[in-house]
């Protein structure tokens, strides 16, 4: 049975210091918090966290990195984080700043056993630094390492009992490649329904990644920016 | 000839409705944070433009109504947005394989420099801000045609647009075009020279000159 009772069962046996992880979410919007949450309480630590973004000050991630349990997070976008600046700027965390799309491919690709690829962001940046250069058709490409992690936690919408998945919105964003970066990949939906409730042409992650499942729900969704429109007048 | 020296060249919102006169029917495009958001709001009537969010969506709506805010709806800003009944939802890596692979036609994004080789820098200012580059450097590498849209110089009055960029690139050798308060300059290809090839109402040839220290074609 891939269906746990809690967030600290499911991870029970699988987390241990100096590993990597795998995160899915953008912002706060699709994280795997419960997981988050259990990993906190689990207090392991030296923990390098492939995610897009740090969360903000005590959400998301940020929470692990207030206990001081990361040691270098590899992502894109960091900001609206003042934890997150203190300790980089003060050297305590290590941190390799990824382009979007390329740390999306990477987990695509370390998932897919693909240990490297070649693309053309980020030749004549900093982030080519180092790494090998190779012309294609007279373009020149960086090459970039997959990540395989040694865990990956998600969030998804519902998922059936067999671990079928599926996403809501943009909620889905790095879930899904990141749901195939990890040896083991740990989701937390808001609903679990049973075995063919699920449209088979329609799940975004098959259950052979799902290896561990909770239904985390409720949820109480946070929100970065709550932009909003007037009614015109009826 | 004490008058208003303020209301000479464009104001954020013309920036914006400039940077949409490059706009075709058919497009995907694809809008950066700040001046190049507000090029949403100046799509030509009856063209159908559709947008692009690197977080996962074709198809950006208006912002939602305060009773249809939904936390698992937002743009790359992190901004509560809408759906259209013709948007598309998707991963992180299949929107950076659409932005990678050249099959958005037009990204609007903002500097803090271009160089006149078209090198631009919006991503970090070392020792100050280590905020991260986001998706930029994805859309400077793979979308059909660059616009930068920015202030022709900075709080300081030092000129944007300059020969070689000082600070960390973003990309190199990518931009198509610049829309600034002051000026339009565009270059064909990129083994060509930025051309001059639109004032803003007020500004002459010898101001933007004055302001600007990247060599271009007038």
């Amino acid at each position: 049975m891939k269906i746990f009772p809690n967030a600290e069962a499911a991870l029970e046996g699988l987390l241990f210091d100096g590993m990597t992880i795998a995160a899915g979410g953008f912002g706060l919007c699709g994280i795997p918090e419960r997981l988050i949450d259990a990993i906190q309480a689990n207090g392991v630590k030296e923990l390098t966290i492939a995610s897009n973004n740090a969360g903000i000050d005590n959400e998301g991630l940020g929470r692990l990195l207030r206990t001081r349990q990361v040691k270098k997070m590899i992502s894109s976008y960091v900001g609206e984080n003042k934890e997150f600046e203190r300790q980089y700027l003060a050297g305590e965390l290590e941190v390799e700043f990824c382009p979007q799309g390329t740390l999306a491919e990477r987990m695509r690709a370390g998932g897919a056993g693909i240990p490297g690829f070649y693309t053309k962001t980020g030749v004549g940046t900093v982030v080519a630094e180092g790494k090998e250069l190779k012309e294609f058709d007279g373009e020149t490409y960086v090459l970039e390492r997959g990540i395989r992690a040694d865990l990956s936690i998600i969030k998804g919408w519902k998922a059936d009992e067999s671990g079928n998945l599926v996403f809501r919105k943009t909620a889905r964003n790095f879930n899904q490649p990141a749901a195939t970066s990890g040896k083991v990949c740990v989701a937390e939906v808001e609903e679990i329904v049973p075995v063919g409730s699920l449209d088979p042409d329609c799940i975004h992650v098959p259950s052979i990644y799902v290896k561990r499942l909770i239904l985390g729900a409720p949820y109480d969704k946070k929100i970065e920016f709550l932009t909003t429109r007037e009614r015109e007048p009826a | 000839m004490a008058t208003n020296v303020e209301a000479k060249g464009w104001d954020r919102n013309q920036m914006a409705a400039r940077a949409a006169k490059e706009l075709k029917d058919g497009y995907y495009v694809n809008l950066g944070i700040g001046i190049p958001t507000l090029v949403a709001n100046n799509i030509p009537a009856g063209m159908t433009v559709t947008l692009q969010s690197e977080n996962g969506m074709l198809g950006i709506g208006p912002f939602p109504y305060p009773d249809e805010v939904d936390a698992d709806l937002i743009n790359a800003g992190k901004q509560t947005i809408s759906e259209l009944p013709s948007s598309s939802y998707f991963s992180s890596s299949d929107s950076f394989a659409m932005i990678r692979g050249g099959h958005i036609d037009l990204t609007v994004l903002g500097a803090m420099e271009v160089s006149e080789r078209g090198d631009i820098a919006n991503w970090m200012i070392p020792g100050k801000m280590i905020k991260g580059m986001g998706g930029a450097m994805d859309l400077v590498a793979g979308v059909k045609k660059i616009i930068v849209v920015m202030e022709h110089n900075s709080k300081s009055g030092d000129p944007k647009f300059i020969p070689e960029c000082t600070l960390p690139l973003t990309g190199k050798n990518v931009v198509d075009m610049i829309i600034t308060d002051l000026a339009v300059f565009q270059r064909p290809d990129h083994d060509s020279p930025f051309k001059l090839i639109e004032l803003a109402p007020g500004v002459t040839a010898e101001e933007v000159r004055s302001k600007t220290t990247a060599n271009y074609v007038e």
